[in-house]
């Protein structure tokens, strides 16, 4: 393998030393992703395509239930589990990086680079605070006697607590973007670090205004931290299953629920990995549009 | 820095947003009342003396310190091995290698905890135990520790390493002598967070822990009892402490480990 005159001694060394990490991430990750695939296409005898079939037939994972009918016109879906957690990781990436932005824009261009690396530690401090007692905190600061509610009635803004905090997709949406929340913001201000700050000097001395400044220098050469940051949000958030659980209510519960009782509880497999590997395939799906479409978006820019 | 005052308050703001769980967490573990609610009750420490009386969450503390000192060993050789290749020479390939080992850092856990099921106990037969957990562990602990290292190894000058040999020192003495004293910070720095990362991590231990559990797994079991809730308030105290003292710590390092490469720190742990 090392052999053949094109790689140099260096090469051969730098090969043989990243051999162990390779080869422990194809034992431990490549080969069982490609057990999940073999067991997803297997059924009793062999070579199926059942566990497929049930993924598309049952409504619970991706059809939804239609209700109602066109005549009345009162038609409604309520969507399976796949679209809808597209759906949340969808809106917890938007919410997340759009809350971000001006916080990794804040430490790249306003704070002197000595405070730097202080306000990216202070900003990485939750994110290595036990995951699990964070929803928990959460669920305390949502409920129905909780922080929130507690305190509106106690400075008198309302009477009765809120109750659309806690237990539906809401909830699920602010724990998840307070948990991914150094994700978003690492990657964009790099990127914003990235930037010449002499381009921006240019563009203002030849008339552009802060704000278009901005919009046609600044956020164009942002966008690979923004890219990097929505699908270092967007792909994880869709595995989550213990943020549903915790805060989501039996209205918010999420494909990765699915998937875990499939395996843990329900004990069938064959479903459990066709179900895993459809999602795979919408996470990549959505990805790779995302990324086709920002490319086209700079392309069409110069 | 006169302008953006907006934006200033809008970060500190943000920051309040970060903090809020982890500043709550010690009011309601020092609180008396059963329930957790404003207002508070009065300062008490029963629900930390109540921890000691717990064997059940001893057991899983001493659980999760066996596999989060197990992984944090492996995954930082691992993560020594793949950062000092990537500051090595290039050769085909190489990219796509070290980005299949960086890729555990962005699948969704849920997939790699099917995926480490599926072939551990319906294909191996293993049954779960520790070490399918600190397997599984490693696997996800050693892109942090590489990416730790990477800025390590990376600043190095090449040329300490040379002078070292050209003075007779072998290549594994001049690593161990020149190199490795240079890079230790980094080290130390990847061994702590791969340890918080461990300890921490519930989504694939409740998947490959059967019988085994875990310190996440233990409070995950507490989470329909309310009159345990203080109990998790306490021990989330702790926890957050000490990960902020191992995370300065780290820090610490890494930023002497940037220090002695010569370069200038603009970077976080991340």
């Amino acid at each position: 393998m090392a052999g053949g005159s094109f790689m140099s001694t260096g090469g051969r060394r730098s090969l043989l030393l990243l051999l162990p990490p390779f080869v422990y991430a194809i034992l431990l990750m490549a080969v069982p992703i490609g057990a999940v695939i073999a067991i997803s296409f297997t059924g009793p005898d062999g070579f199926s395509l059942a566990n497929y079939g049930a993924v598309f037939s049952e409504p619970i994972n991706v059809r939804g239930v239609v209700r109602g009918s066109l005549e009345t016109g009162d038609l409604s879906w309520t969507p399976g589990l796949l679209p809808r957690s597209v759906y949340v990781s969808v809106a917890v990436t938007v919410a997340t990086v759009l809350l971000a932005f001006p916080v990794a824009y804040f430490i790249s261009f306003h704070v002197s680079p000595s405070r730097k690396s202080l306000w990216l530690f202070l900003i990485t401090i939750p994110f290595w605070t036990s995951y699990l007692i964070r929803i928990f905190l959460w669920k305390v600061i949502l409920g129905f006697s909780g922080v929130i509610n507690s305190a509106l009635i106690g400075i008198g803004l309302i009477d009765e607590p809120l109750t659309f905090l806690l237990y539906n997709a809401n909830a699920v949406i602010i724990t998840l973007s307070h948990a991914y929340a150094p994700f978003a913001i690492l990657p964009i201000f790099v990127a914003l670090e990235k930037i010449d700050r002499s381009l921006i000097e240019a563009a203002q001395d030849l008339g552009e205004n802060r704000f278009t400044t901005f919009l046609r220098v600044t956020l164009p050469l942002s966008v690979p931290g923004i890219v990097a940051a929505v699908l270092i949000v967007f792909i994880p958030t869709i595995g989550d299953y213990v943020t549903p659980e915790l805060v989501g209510g039996s209205g918010g519960l999420l494909i990765a629920n699915r998937i875990q009782s499939l395996f843990l509880q329900v004990n069938d497999p064959g479903l459990g990995a066709a179900l895993s590997v459809v999602t795979m395939a919408a996470v990549a799906l959505v990805s790779l549009i995302f990324v086709f479409t920002c490319r086209r978006w700079l392309r069409s820019r110069s | 820095m006169t302008r953006g005052w907006g934006l200033r308050i809008y970060a500190l703001i943000y920051l309040v947003f970060l903090f809020a769980p982890i500043i709550l967490l010690p009011l309601f573990a020092f609180n008396s009342g059963k329930i957790i609610a404003f207002p508070l009750q009065g300062f008490s420490t029963t629900w930390f003396e109540e921890l000691w009386t717990r064997t059940t969450l001893h057991q899983a503390v001493q659980n999760s310190l066996i596999i989060a000192v197990s992984v944090a060993t492996l995954s930082t050789v691992l993560g020594i091995c793949a950062a000092r290749a990537g500051a090595l020479d290039d050769y085909p390939f190489k990219g796509s290698m070290i980005g299949l080992v960086m890729l555990p850092l962005v699948l969704p856990e849920i997939i790699l905890a099917v995926a480490l099921l599926v072939i551990i106990s319906k294909v191996l037969g293993i049954s779960p135990s520790l070490w399918t957990i600190i397997m599984a562990h490693v696997l996800i602990c050693t892109p942090y520790a590489t990416a730790i290292l990477n800025g390590a190894f990376q600043n190095l000058d090449k040329s300490f390493e040379e002078a070292a040999m050209d003075l007779g020192e072998s290549r594994w003495g001049a690593f161990r002598l020149v190199t490795l004293p240079l890079v230790m910070p980094g080290i130390i720095s990847a061994f702590l967070i791969a340890f918080i990362i461990s300890l921490d991590e519930f989504i694939i231990a409740f998947f490959l822990s059967g019988n085994v559990t875990t310190m996440p797994v233990y409070i995950w079991g507490l989470r329909r009892q309310s009159d345990d809730l203080p109990i998790i308030m306490a021990l989330g105290t702790i926890l957050v402490t000490l990960s902020i003292a191992l995370l300065i710590i780290a820090e610490f390092f890494r930023r002497r480990g940037m220090r002695r490469a010569g370069i200038k720190d603009t970077g976080g742990l991340l």
